[in-house]
């Protein structure tokens, strides 16, 4: 038995290169059940971060007790990661939203029946669509965590019902960087590698990453690598000494730590030595790629030194990075918030995607891109369209692909937004403010944690001119400010399916009833689009499905033919093995390891899924344009200078501020926060400060100090970490619901959530938002009461290590693992032939993994 | 010789575009990516004056009665609210569309001339003024629906 509090990886099963990751299954039941006790287990997939593990549930007497990895899925063989173990089901017995709830004539929120709630939402909904505004009065602000069935219904509500170009989701905040990169470089959304480049590589790159808390299980399959002979090199970008970090210096790899707001200067010297040294691969490069002469002029400026003046780092270690990148036989890039949620995000995650191109390591094992994932279901709600883009990765600038939606939903095709680009979140919290939107329907995330400038925030939300529907779980922080609260099934208690960042479709059967009224997303939504009478051209009801699979049936057809082709799956096939990479179809009916094999990239100017952006500014190129480029099947290489964020540290405000995440929770711990282990493991905020920093400014770990921004103030006790100087960190998860000196929405006397501090800026291209670049001062306010909370076992470790006693579960955590339960799965084969069929470009199909 | 005039005249209205674009950053502020990319771009046309300085030294800037006709306006004060987003960087992209014909003009010109230290210049501040257009024709056609369609009117 283990503890994966303290343990947070597991008992390690170590084997070399290009040999299968072997099986450890975890399980973890209630402390009251026994594994022969439970009554059956029902397949699903982990939805505690975007890794996609496959799992199994316990249920016992109609309850989840449970949860075990399943050794069969090519994910995870097996393993789960703390959030999973400890934070998957346990929430589930806990204050549950059981009955809608409106406003009474006091203003209070009180229960009512679903009829009420309904008709209120409806009675709206009609009111405002007779105003001159018409379907431009309503926005729907999304999740990353409900199911690609839910997605695609409330898309084609948006889209072919109201017709409302303001669709968006928090997938805005943690996904978007990666869809822009992938759609910049190679046409289409859609992520080229695979977690089985893992086992055959032999340099992991990892790009604003902290891979090791982030994704748990895939941190551990590389370090299952580490540990085992001819053990692959890591390079970590990161301000903060991460166990990523860490590993970079045991494997003979570099750790650089930039200030934050300045990966572009970073990518483009390391662009730069990678050219400069002659390690191309011509042939690709010449055959594959668009734009080399443009990015080279545009890196040119940034030697080492330059680079390393801007971001801080020893100019050597730019040199050894770009030689690992450079000399390595296969290199494997990973990408995360740290390039996601800074300025110019993609522009960098571009320039990963450049080096692979300049390298030519792409399409083979070990030679992979990873544009992470935030959250679990991320993936469908950009291929769904609910982020606002066309679904199924079309093109809204196409009026082919409009048409190609227009028939198969059978609507007029004018109804479809797409006369520019999608509202993307930010701008559609700027019109609630503005007045001209009059209906915000948000489901399944906590803006009023989570956005940027949460003062802000909080005044849009009580703005009288703006109607709010909130369908959670739990009374949120945001469900408190809301018109109508609607009471929604989790997971576990209703079925769907949802996509990784691998591309891997996983089915989650239903395991339990919802408690009380609770209903799934989707009925929620068939019920809306049913109230409303959204009728297609012919008369007949727009949505013609009514329950998950038939979603998911009317989703395939979506599919066919496009890269994101689903075609050949269905619920039947799902069940009983392991998830199915997509494009599944008769050429690749097992399923797609990894795309791009044949360096035929989905650019053709019919098929792409966008014209393309300039980075630096976001203005979108006109069809012409790019036709003009000739781009039929080659990728891009794009470029950009580097520009200083818009806040930087000054007089005012010397410290620079970026926020994250810990190993223990997840987003605003809606769940996690609610499982006893997972919150005592983290029970509050913290603030990060380096040894040095913390010493000028007279403050000793534990101490209680206060950050202001120009925005807001937080305060919250101070861990003295192992960051560099001049760069403070805090974690995001925490707000208010559960803090019994607020009104469980708002701050009172007490700030301590991390976005009270950030700044309302984005990303001109993937509009998302910056979470990690920002300025602060830090004031001391009471001395300690003790050591701060922050956990012990990652990031956040003390720099003193003994003054702080260690982060350990309690006796009821305990874990079996079960290594070498079963003989490792396979990856999807590789099909017999690769179909060239003009216009579906990159349709590509896999290669085997290495474990052959 | 008109082709001094013309780069006076380019001169003066890079200048003129640099400023408008500072001032609708600042008259919208509240619009955080008209704020930072209009600060971003005006930049981009302080740079183009600076590239001209040393072509309207050698030309001398001719700085006759009538040219001064030829003089493109800048913005009087920015407007407020969605429609008013729209008009200003209407006005932007009037303006940015003076520089880029100008361009051509001098372009034409310098290749009479053969002029490389102008042709240079040309070739690099027109690719920078077709982003400043394109950027502005993204970010109006993103803003007309929402500004004409669904704003109230104190919006």
């Amino acid at each position: 038995m283990s503890d994966r509090i303290a343990d947070v990886w597991g008992a390690r099963t170590p084997h070399p290169r290009d040999t299968p990751w072997p099986v450890r299954v975890d399980t973890h039941l209630d402390a009251s059940v026994a594994e022969e006790d439970v009554d059956r287990w029902v397949q699903s997939a982990c939805v505690l971060c975007s890794n996609g593990c496959g799992c199994d549930i316990a249920v016992k007497d109609g309850r989840m007790v449970g949860v075990r990895g399943r050794a069969a899925d090519t994910v995870n063989h097996g393993r789960l990661g703390p959030k999973g173990l400890y934070g998957s089901w346990q929430w589930s017995r806990t204050d549950r939203l059981t009955r809608p709830l409106v406003r009474d004539a006091g203003g209070e929120l009180v229960e009512c029946d679903w009829d009420t709630a309904m008709g209120r939402i409806v009675e709206r909904s009609r009111q405002l669509l007779a105003t001159d505004a018409g379907a431009l009065s309503h926005a729907f602000y999304t999740s990353g965590q409900l199911f690609l069935e839910e997605y695609y219904t409330l898309g084609v509500i948006g889209k072919a019902g109201l017709g409302t170009p303001h669709m968006d989701g928090n997938t805005r905040l943690c996904t978007a960087t990666a869809a822009a990169a992938l759609k910049e470089s190679f046409g289409s959304d859609g992520q080229p590698g695979s977690y089985s480049d893992i086992e055959a590589t032999d340099a992991v790159f990892l790009f604003g990453h902290n891979m090791a808390e982030t994704q748990t299980v895939l941190w551990m399959r590389i370090l299952d690598r580490i540990h085992g002979p001819n053990p692959p090199r890591i390079v970590a970008v990161d301000p903060r000494m991460t166990k990523v970090a860490e590993a970079a210096r045991s494997t003979g790899g570099v750790h650089l730590a930039p200030l934050p707001g300045t990966n572009q200067a970073l990518m483009n010297a390391l662009t730069r030595e990678v050219i400069h040294e002659g390690w191309l691969d011509e042939d690709y490069v010449a055959a594959h790629t668009l734009g080399f002469d443009e990015l080279k002029a545009t890196v040119e400026p940034y030697t080492p030194e330059h680079a390393a003046g801007i971001c801080r780092v020893p100019a050597e270690d730019i040199r050894r990075a770009a030689q690992i990148f450079g000399t390595c036989e296969r290199v494997l890039s990973t990408v995360l918030q740290g390039f996601f949620q800074s300025h110019q995000a993609t522009a960098a995650s571009c320039a990963v995607n450049n080096l692979h191109l300049l390298r030519g390591m792409l399409g083979r094992p070990g030679c992979g891109i990873l544009q992470m994932n935030g959250q679990p279901t991320a993936q469908n709600t950009r291929e769904c369209g609910a982020d606002g883009d066309l679904p199924g990765f079309r093109n809204w600038d196409n009026p082919h692909h409009v048409q190609q939606l227009a028939d198969l939903w059978n609507v007029d095709p004018l109804i479809i937004p797409h006369w520019a680009p999608p509202t993307h979140a930010m701008q559609i919290w700027r019109y609630c403010e503005q007045g001209s939107i009059g209906l915000l329907w948000i489901s399944g995330t906590n803006p009023a944690v989570s956005l940027p400038e949460l003062p802000r925030i909080r005044k849009i939300l009580g703005q009288d001119s703006l109607f709010t529907i909130v369908q959670d779980g739990f009374l949120t922080e945001t469900a408190r400010f809301a018109d109508v609260v609607l009471p929604a099934a989790l997971w576990g208690e209703k079925q769907g399916t949802f996509t990784n960042v691998n591309r891997t479709v996983h089915l989650s059967d239903k395991a339990v009833e919802p408690p009380g009224q609770a209903r799934s997303d989707l009925d929620i939504w068939l019920d809306y689009a049913r109230r409303m009478d959204f009728r297609d051209k012919d008369g007949a009801p727009l949505i013609k499905w009514s329950d998950p699979q038939g979603a998911f049936e009317a989703w395939k057809e979506c599919t066919r033919g496009r890269l994101v082709d689903y075609t050949g799956l269905t619920y039947d096939k799902l069940r009983g093995g392991s998830g199915i990479p997509w494009p599944v179809n008769e050429q690749a009916p097992g399923g797609t390891d990894r795309l791009y094999t044949d360096a035929n990239f989905p650019t053709h100017p019919d098929v792409c899924e966008t014209y393309g952006h300039d980075l630096l500014t976001g203005g979108v190129l006109s069809a012409q344009e790019y036709r003009a480029k000739n781009p039929d099947g080659r990728a891009f290489l794009k470029a950009a200078a580097y520009v200083p964020p818009p806040e930087s540290p000054g007089e005012d405000y010397p410290f620079a501020l970026t926020t994250g995440r810990t190993v223990y929770h997840f987003h605003t711990r809606t769940k996690t926060g609610r499982s006893r282990q997972l919150r005592r493991a983290a029970p509050g905020v913290w603030v990060e400060l380096s040894v040095d920093d913390a010493q000028r400014l007279g403050v000793g770990e534990g101490d209680l100090v206060r950050l202001e921004s120009p925005r807001g103030t937080m305060q919250a006790p101070v861990r003295i970490g192992r960051g560099r100087d001049g760069v403070v960190f805090t974690p995001f998860h925490y707000g208010y619901w559960d803090q019994t000196d607020t009104d469980g929405a708002t701050p009172g006397d007490h700030p301590r959530a991390a976005n009270e501090l950030t700044i309302t800026e984005w990303d001109p291209v993937s509009k998302q938002p910056l979470y990690k670049t920002g300025a602060v001062r830090v004031t001391k306010i009471a001395d300690a009461a003790g050591p701060s909370p922050a956990p012990t076992t990652t990031a956040s470790a003390p720099a003193g290590p003994d003054s702080v006693p260690p982060t350990v579960g309690d006796p009821d955590a305990d874990v079996r693992e079960h290594p070498h339960a079963t003989a490792p799965p396979q990856p999807p084969r590789q099909p017999e032939a690769s179909p060239e069929q003009p216009g579906s470009a990159g349709t590509t199909t896999s290669a085997t993994g290495s474990e052959d | 010789m008109h082709l001094a005039t013309y780069v006076g005249l380019q001169h003066a209205a890079s200048r003129t575009l640099a400023d408008a674009f500072r001032q609708v950053a600042d008259g919208h502020a509240a619009e955080p990516d008209v704020h930072s990319l209009c600060h971003t771009l005006a930049r981009m046309s302080d740079a183009h004056v600076g590239r001209l300085a040393p072509v309207a030294d050698r030309y001398g800037e001719q700085r006759e009665d009538e040219p001064e006709r030829l003089h493109a306006d800048g913005l009087s004060r920015t407007r407020s609210g969605g429609v008013g987003l729209l008009r200003d960087l209407q006005d932007l992209y009037t303006l940015a569309s003076f520089v880029d014909i100008t361009w051509t003009v001098l372009g034409q010109a310098a290749q009479g001339t053969r002029d490389r230290e102008l042709l240079d210049v040309v070739d690099t501040c027109k690719t920078d003024t077709q982003r400043q257009l394109k950027w502005l024709n993204t970010r109006i056609k993103q803003a007309a629906p929402q500004a004409l369609i669904a704003s109230a009117a104190t919006t």
